[in-house]
């Protein structure tokens, strides 16, 4: 089968691949690109831990296919960090200890951004259905969501 | 939330995970995130029935494909030996285990591995492995408990016969065992008891669910040397079942343990790894394999599903006089549920004179069962603590009350066996009683009910190793991978008994070849035991560093004391000198003796027990059916919080798992014995808008046995709330439920059957 070469945008940088036409995102980032922060946990897009931000969208990477990135910008969590500079809620997560396994983190963090960027005052109620998608199986949630919340109080307090 | 002790410096505190950087920016290397040069790409294939023979195997058009390079069947692994080993808290027969990892005359559940196959790209790998041809010989299956105790049921193994009763039956069964545990003498208890309850109860199957999928990467040289890089709940486990199963030296095998992304138990076996090292083997290429999570839920193990029938009695002034159990537990394909486990721990939480507990261990055409936190005592303890709800009420005594009435305490005689220690059961109770939520008024519809769990914890063989660098930097070695924070821990421990800064520390889990051997990281037994180990290796470490400053100072090793990071004169008599840093000997260490650096390597013992008592609120929608969580409260016994975040973690993250046994959670099979909902889609566990807040309550009953008290806190949490929710449902409804999960249409079931 002949490969298709994709021109995208990965975390700021300019990036090109090779790609069967039937692999997946998710695929292409882990395989093709080597950032393999973005996890695999069920490919149907029901656990989330795919997460990743398509041209400013939160989309599981496993529900789309690595073509469909032409021309588009990814980011995902290789990218959320600025340099040495945590982004709040990789820090919040931490002081909070939001992850024990921290196999569900890079999805919920991208999950999380995406929610903060579009509202920095989220309800408990809002932010638990905004993250409903990412499964955690470790946490009960609890320390994710008021992490989240935390981040967003202080991103408005500065 | 309790405050630290004074007498701690990092004990205690909420400090900044070491791997806790790598986990947030997705620089963490799980187990399929792994990738060598040439390296190949593994797939199964797996029986599409619940139970056939296999009368033969055709490899040849997979093999013949462009880009396969090998393919594996059980004619490619030697013939295991049917001698029980460990395997995480229970014993495991090789040659079972051998099938479950390959079959080789029959198939016992669908989604059982039948042969593998490797090949330059996954999508090569799956083209191929749907060309192997497998012929069956189907047979008639049973997947129910009750089912397959029966005696036209049919039958999986034609050797095995029940063990444990007497005389020897003549009738191969899918029995497998019979357990009894017994305690002064229940006819007379039940005598004189004013009230009795007798109870069926069922729970369904649930799986682990980590998110991680099981994945391994294995590489076998020419010379016989295998690499294994995987995600597991013990690197030396995996290296003991690759050794045991293709009959290698264990020198000859490194397991490296990946991060792990969950386990809950379920990573205490093997699955892939054997395979991957048979492709490689074949290949002369390292072989990656991850499983689908179809393929999760297919063919790795859930725990049991269960049938209980529980019978309690209790004077009309509270005291509890009798408790009788009968347990009939699903194991799977081959023996060993945890009925022995749920046996011992069904009535452990209470002081009774009188107790009999028999459990079955009864195969049938399902996935291999495998540990999930407190294995068998979530379900026992459910039948019972829903026994104890309702026959509180029927003596019209608070129910935590009538818990406390009849709670174990130091000097309790427990059915199983232990005379119990210290112990926090009576604080867990009065810490429910304490709280503002076991007192906030419940509206229409809503119910709240409270349960306790008890679980033994273990300890078991860990090593650890303290090198001090030459800048004062410490380097912490050992062998438990790390499932919820665990190196945090160790790394506190290691600060605290050295006396230097946790940030000078650095904990690492390193490969079998780096360090020694330690038992599953299972049981609740890493911070206990392995902790055990790092402040025995601190300690070495510091005597060490005392004889090198009686060096320097050429006075006698008992004149020197370490206090604060610093060797010290014991007293004026000693000399005057002044105390030298950690940092300060490390510098001098070449002019002293060379490196220092201390090791222990232990079998722990003396785990403390953990009790547990939770309160749970919940609302009923009497149209729908649908049960809504409002508010959950856990509290336990932790002995010594040494983290206290990622142990109000195990508490919340329990519970949650718990929600989802009571009220979702089940395997589903089809009339062919086919699973029918192997997708988080359809298997559904929780997710973050299902649950409130989960209020973690620590009390501290320090562990004498421990340094610093530490009990085991990682499985308890999960055994209270399958009876809490039952508890909070009856109390909203009216309706006493027996049966697991309690779904929409099991509830209203119920209600209408009220009516
Ligand atoms: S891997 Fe994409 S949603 Fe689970
Ligand atoms: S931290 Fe393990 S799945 Fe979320």
């Amino acid at each position: 089968m002949a490969k298709h070469h994709v021109t995208t945008t990965i975390n700021g940088e300019e990036a090109e691949y090779l790609c069967e036409p039937q692999e997946t995102l998710l695929d292409v980032l882990r395989d093709e690109v080597g950032l393999t922060g973005t996890k695999e946990g069920c490919s149907s897009g029901d656990c989330g831990a795919c997460s990743v931000m398509l041209d400013g969208r939160l989309v599981c990477s496993c529900l789309v296919l690595g073509v469909e990135a032409q021309g588009k910008t990814v980011e995902t969590i290789e990218g959320m960090a600025d340099g040495e500079e945590l982004h709040p809620l990789q820090q919040k997560f931490l002081e909070e200890a939001a992850l024990q396994c921290g196999f569900c983190t890079p999805g919920v963090l991208i999950a999380a951004k995406a929610l903060l960027d579009t509202n920095n005052n989220p309800t408990e109620t809002e932010v638990r259905y905004w993250l409903a998608g990412n499964l955690c199986r470790c946490t009960g949630y609890d320390k994710i969501v008021r992490a989240v919340m935390d981040t967003a109080a202080d991103m408005r307090g500065a | 939330m309790n405050e630290q002790p004074k007498q701690f410096k990092w004990v205690g505190t909420r400090t900044i995970r070491p791997d806790g950087v790598d986990k947030v920016t997705g620089r963490a290397m799980y187990g399929a995130d792994l990738t060598l040069p040439g390296m190949l790409e593994g797939k199964v294939v797996r029986s599409p029935h619940a139970h056939a023979k296999i009368i033969s195997i055709d490899t040849s058009k997979a093999a013949a494909m462009d880009g396969v390079k090998a393919v594996v069947t059980a004619a490619d692994m030697p013939l295991a030996d049917p001698t029980p080993v460990a395997s995480g808290e229970a014993m495991i027969n090789l040659r079972d285990l051998s099938d479950n990892v390959i079959a080789r005359e029959k198939v016992l559940y669908e989604g059982q591995t039948v042969a593998a196959v490797a090949a330059t790209s996954a999508d090569i790998a799956e083209r191929a492995a749907a060309l192997i041809e497998v012929e069956y010989e189907v047979l008639p299956h049973v997947i129910d408990v009750l089912e397959a105790m029966k005696d036209d049921a049919p039958v999986l193994h034609d050797y095995m016969f029940t063990g444990g009763i007497k005389p020897k039956p003549e009738k191969a069964s899918n029995v497998a065992n019979r357990v009894e545990f017994s305690l002064g003498d229940i006819e007379a208890g039940f005598a004189a008891a004013d009230v009795v309850i007798e109870k069926n109860f069922t729970t369904e199957p649930v799986h682990q669910g980590y998110i991680e999928p099981h994945a391994v990467v294995a590489d076998m040289g020419p010379d016989g040397k295998v690499d294994v890089f995987c995600s597991s709940q013990g690197h030396f486990m995996v290296r003991a079942f690759v050794a045991g199963l293709l009959k290698i030296d264990m020198s000859k095998i490194k397991v490296t343990a990946a991060e792990i992304g969950g386990g809950f138990g379920g990573k205490t076996t093997v699955y892939l790894e054997p395979l991957a090292v048979m492709l490689s083997r074949k290949a002369g290429r390292p072989v990656r394999m991850v499983m689908s999570r179809d393929e999760v839920f297919r063919a790795s193990g859930p725990t049991s599903g269960a049938a209980l029938t529980i019978k309690m009695g209790a004077t009309k002034d509270g005291r509890i006089t009798a408790g009788d159990a009968t347990l009939y537990f699903q194991a799977g394909a081959w023996p060993g549920s945890p009925v022995g486990p749920a046996a011992m721990t069904a009535f452990a939480p209470y002081d009774l004179e009188n107790v009999k507990v028999v459990g079955f261990d009864v195969v049938s055409n399902r996935q291999k069962v495998v540990a999930y936190r407190a294995p068998g005592a979530p379900i026992s303890e459910y039948g019972v603590e829903s026994i104890m709800d309702e026959l509180a009420s029927e003596l019209g005594i608070d129910p935590l009350e009538f818990r406390a009435m009849n709670g174990a305490k130091e000097g309790t005689q427990a059915a199983y066996g232990v005379k119990f220690g210290t112990i926090g059961m009576q604080e867990t109770i009065a810490a429910a009683q304490a709280t503002e939520h076991y007192k906030i008024p419940l509206g229409p519809n809503q119910g709240r009910g409270v349960a306790t769990g008890f679980w033994f914890n273990i300890g078991g063989e860990s090593c650890a190793g303290i090198r001090i660098n030459e800048d004062g930097s410490v380097s912490l070695t050992e062998g438990s991978p790390d499932i919820g924070g665990s190196r945090a821990s160790m790394a506190i421990m290691a600060a605290e008994t050295l006396g230097i800064d946790v940030n000078k520390v650095k904990p690492s889990v390193v490969d079998t070849d780096a360090t020694g051997y330690a038992f599953v990281t299972g049981g609740s037994r890493v911070t206990f035991a392995t902790g055990m180990a790092v402040v025995d290796a601190s300690k070495a470490a510091i005597d060490e560093m005392r004889a090198r400053a009686a060096m320097i100072w050429d006075v006698d090793v008992d004149g020197v004391v370490w206090e604060d990071g610093h060797a010290k004169p014991a007293s004026t008599n000693v000399g005057d000198f002044e105390p030298m840093s950690l940092a300060e000997l490390a510098k001098v260490a070449n002019k002293t003796g060379g490196p220092i650096s201390g090791h222990a390597d232990i079998n722990a013992k003396g785990a403390g027990p953990g009790f547990g008592t939770h309160i749970c609120d919940v609302e009923v929608d009497p149209d729908t059916g649908f049960v809504t969580v409002l508010r959950y409260t856990a509290i336990q016994d932790v002995g010594r919080a040494i983290h206290p975040s990622y142990v109000e973690g195990q508490l919340q993250g329990g519970a949650a798992q718990g929600i989802g046994w009571a009220l979702n959670e089940e395997y589903i099979y089809d009339a062919d014995g086919k699973l029918e909902n192997p997708g988080f889609l359809d298997y559904r566990v929780p997710v973050a808008s299902d649950l409130p807040m989960i209020d973690a309550i620590l009390v501290e009953v320090p562990n004498p046995t421990h340094p610093f008290g530490v009990r085991g806190v990682g499985e308890v949490p999960i055994i209270p709330p399958l009876a809490a929710v039952n508890n909070a449902v009856a109390a909203a409804t009216g309706v006493r439920f027996n049966a697991l999960p309690l779904s929409p249409p099991a509830i209203l079931a119920g209600l209408a059957d009220k009516e």
